[in-house]
């Protein structure tokens, strides 16, 4: 067995606001293997780009990790000074965000912004970063690279930015990228070629990437694995078929529900019914127990995640079962 | 212009009668009518207006009322002092006041950052010929270090003389361009902390760290760049409000500058040189503006300067 390139142990990302305490990520656990794609899947705002956030050390006050650990190939980031954690960041690890037209610097050049991002990390001449430069672009599947680099962003479309983004977050082939919905903003045909693009990039470069969505269907087509997060857990995890076959949380069985491929011909979509709760005042048991067709008293309590082969799933009334 | 022209020429007209001024009461009459019609002052008010236009597009303002001698030379005169002093005071405030904002911005909660806050308030409440004052009793009185009136030696460039080439003319203009630079300092620091902070709460702050750039790069790279368009537009008001309105200071420090001319031209009625010099001052914001918009083309791209 290969050692995980990343393992995440019960971390725990906090907001303090003046409302209360935020548990935007409570207890999440899990690993990576090299070279692994990895799907985070979940409702708006359950904790996924808070989560990718808690991997590169960049939670913004009033956030905070209150407790867990990160280890980046064994090295837990939580004891590295800010000066270690840039290191790493965008050479070990980085991150594509959601929205193309809001990442980039609208008053530098692409090709400006890519040599900042190059000369974080390496200390090479101009001519020797423009060409990097060039030949990321032209990776990414941008046209015409060399003068390429001399516009602009707004003189990109939205897809062609968030090649950009991800040619910068690429450039010095990371061990793992977290990609925050990058492909949500844009239209679906670019959604599927950047889809695509990013997977073979990862593959040939041996990055492992984490695959954040709230769209089952796109994730399940690219990802190994799945995680399920509701409200700061994770629900449930798995290889992404036995996920799909045969899921195990009632969460989970809502979102497959809810998707226009599962519904038969002729009936309505289903919904889970009801809306996330407040993650200022989260019942002491499973979050999603309001919102359960099988909730139970049983899920007032603690609920603690049931292994089960390579699959885990965090709920006292699983469908099909307990084993 | 030509409306700006009107206005001045009706509204500087409606101050009062510069006769009573220039001309003794005992003068006797044919003395009198000889002045009247020396400086035009017997026609009605549109033909002065017309005979001042025509003047004016061949490049004559006239004559000064007090001094006698062209107005275009006497205020051509008194421009390079105003320029230099108005020019080191904008500068000064800018140059300071931008990395102080950006500091202030950049760590809103430290309590360094506050006491840069502190001043900026200060910057504008007090009044400027109050801090005046306070400096020429504390360093030209008190102390003795700076001189507190007066430009000092100056060089002479292209005919005209300037403080800012020797030590003295510059220790002659620290204490009045410090006065003067006040509130652009504090206008600068508003601006840049304000600019700062809405900045680097943006995804583009957020993905350069996650890109691995230091914070001395986003600061100096991304942001500088990012809050330049509105430091740009406020450099260039206030160095025309600067060069235009330093009276107060002009007239604490004794700096023969445009502001001192305006006032004892105010008070002599001196009516030629009041014209003049209000419509200098409005072309002068035409051309700021104008600079303005052409900087703009060059800082923004989506303004569509540099390429096609
Ligand atoms: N700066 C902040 N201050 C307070 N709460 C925050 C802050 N940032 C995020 N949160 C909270 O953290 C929770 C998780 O947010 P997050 O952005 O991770 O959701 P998400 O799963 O990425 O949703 P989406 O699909 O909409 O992107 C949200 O409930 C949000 O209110
Ligand atoms: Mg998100």
């Amino acid at each position: 067995m290969t050692e995980p390139i990343l393992e995440v142990t019960d971390l725990c990302t906090h907001f303090f606001t003046q409302d209360g305490v935020v548990k935007a990520v409570d207890g999440v656990s899990f690993s990576l293997k090299p070279g692994q794609i990895l799907g985070l899947v979940g409702e708006s705002g359950s904790g996924k780009t808070v989560t990718g956030f808690s991997l590169l050390g960049l939670v913004d006050p009033p956030g905070r990790i209150v407790s867990g650990s990160v280890k980046l190939a064994g090295e837990d980031m939580a004891k590295l000074s800010q000066k270690q954690l840039r290191q790493l960041r965008g050479r070990r690890i980085s991150m594509v965000f959601q929205d193309p037209m809001m990442t980039l610097n609208p008053v530098l050049t692409v090709g400006e912004q890519i040599d900042l991002a190059i000369r974080a990390h390496n200390k090479m001449n101009k001519t020797q970063a423009r060409e990097l430069a060039t030949a990321a672009l032209t990776r990414v599947g941008i046209p015409d690279a060399e003068t390429r680099l001399d516009s602009y962003p707004h003189e990109f479309s939205g897809g062609m930015r968030q090649r950009v983004a991800v040619a910068i977050a690429m450039i010095h082939s990371p061990d793992i990228i977290v990609a925050d919905e990058p492909t949500t903003a844009l239209d679906v045909s670019i959604q599927a070629q950047i889809l695509h693009e990013m997977r073979n990039l990862a593959r040939e470069s041996g990055t492992a990437l984490i695959w954040i969505s709230h769209d089952l269907a796109t994730v399940s087509s690219l990802a190994e694995r799945l995680m399920v997060m509701y409200a700061g857990k994770i629900v449930e995890e798995g290889p992404t078929a036995a996920v799909l076959r045969n899921p195990r949380h009632p969460y989970t069985q809502g979102l497959l529900n809810s998707l226009p491929a599962m519904a038969e011909p002729g009936h309505p979509l289903q919904q889970i019914s009801g809306s996330t709760p407040s993650l200022l005042a989260l019942p002491p048991g499973c979050p999603f127990a309001q919102r359960c067709p099988n909730a139970q008293s049983a899920c007032e309590e603690e609920v603690p995640l049931v292994q089960e082969g390579e699959s885990a799933y965090r709920c006292h009334f699983p469908i099909g079962g307990t084993a | 212009m030509l409306v700006m022209s009107v206005i001045v020429f009706v509204g500087v007209y409606a101050i009062g009668n510069p006769l009573e001024v220039l001309i003794p009461p005992d003068a006797p009459q044919d003395v009198r009518d000889f002045i009247i019609a020396r400086f035009g002052l017997d026609q009605p008010l549109w033909r002065q207006y017309l005979t001042f236009l025509v003047n004016v597009l061949q490049g004559d303002f006239g004559y000064s009322f007090v001094y006698n001698i062209p107005v275009l030379d006497l205020i051509l005169s008194r421009l390079p002092a105003t320029l230099e002093l108005a020019s080191f005071a904008v500068l000064g405030g800018a140059f300071i006041g931008v990395p102080l904002g950006v500091y202030a911005g950049y760590r809103p909660n430290a309590s360094s950052s506050k006491a840069i806050m502190g001043l900026s308030i200060l910057g504008f409440s007090v009044p400027s010929f109050w801090v005046g004052l306070i400096l020429i009793l504390t360093f030209a009185v008190s102390l003795g270090w700076l001189p507190a009136s007066g430009r000092g030696d100056t060089v002479e460039i292209f005919g005209v003389g300037w403080s800012f080439l020797t030590l003295n003319g510059l220790s002659h203009m620290l204490l009045p361009g410090v006065n003067l630079s006040l509130f652009t300092l504090a206008m600068m620091i508003r601006l840049a902390r304000a600019g700062t902070r809405e900045i680097m709460l943006t995804d583009t702050v957020k993905f350069g760290r996650a890109a691995g750039l230091s914070e001395s790069t986003i600061l100096l790279r991304h942001v500088l760049k990012l809050i330049s368009i509105p430091i740009v537009t406020v450099f260039g008001l206030e160095l025309g409000t600067t060069l235009a309105f330093a009276v107060v200071t002009e007239t604490i420090f004794s700096w023969p500058g445009l502001g001192k001319l305006i006032i004892d031209s105010i008070t002599n009625l001196d009516r030629p040189v009041m014209v003049a010099y209000l419509i200098l001052v409005a072309l002068l914001f035409v051309t700021i503006n104008l600079v303005i918009d052409l900087t703009y083309r060059l800082l923004d791209p989506r303004l569509g300067g540099r390429s096609a």
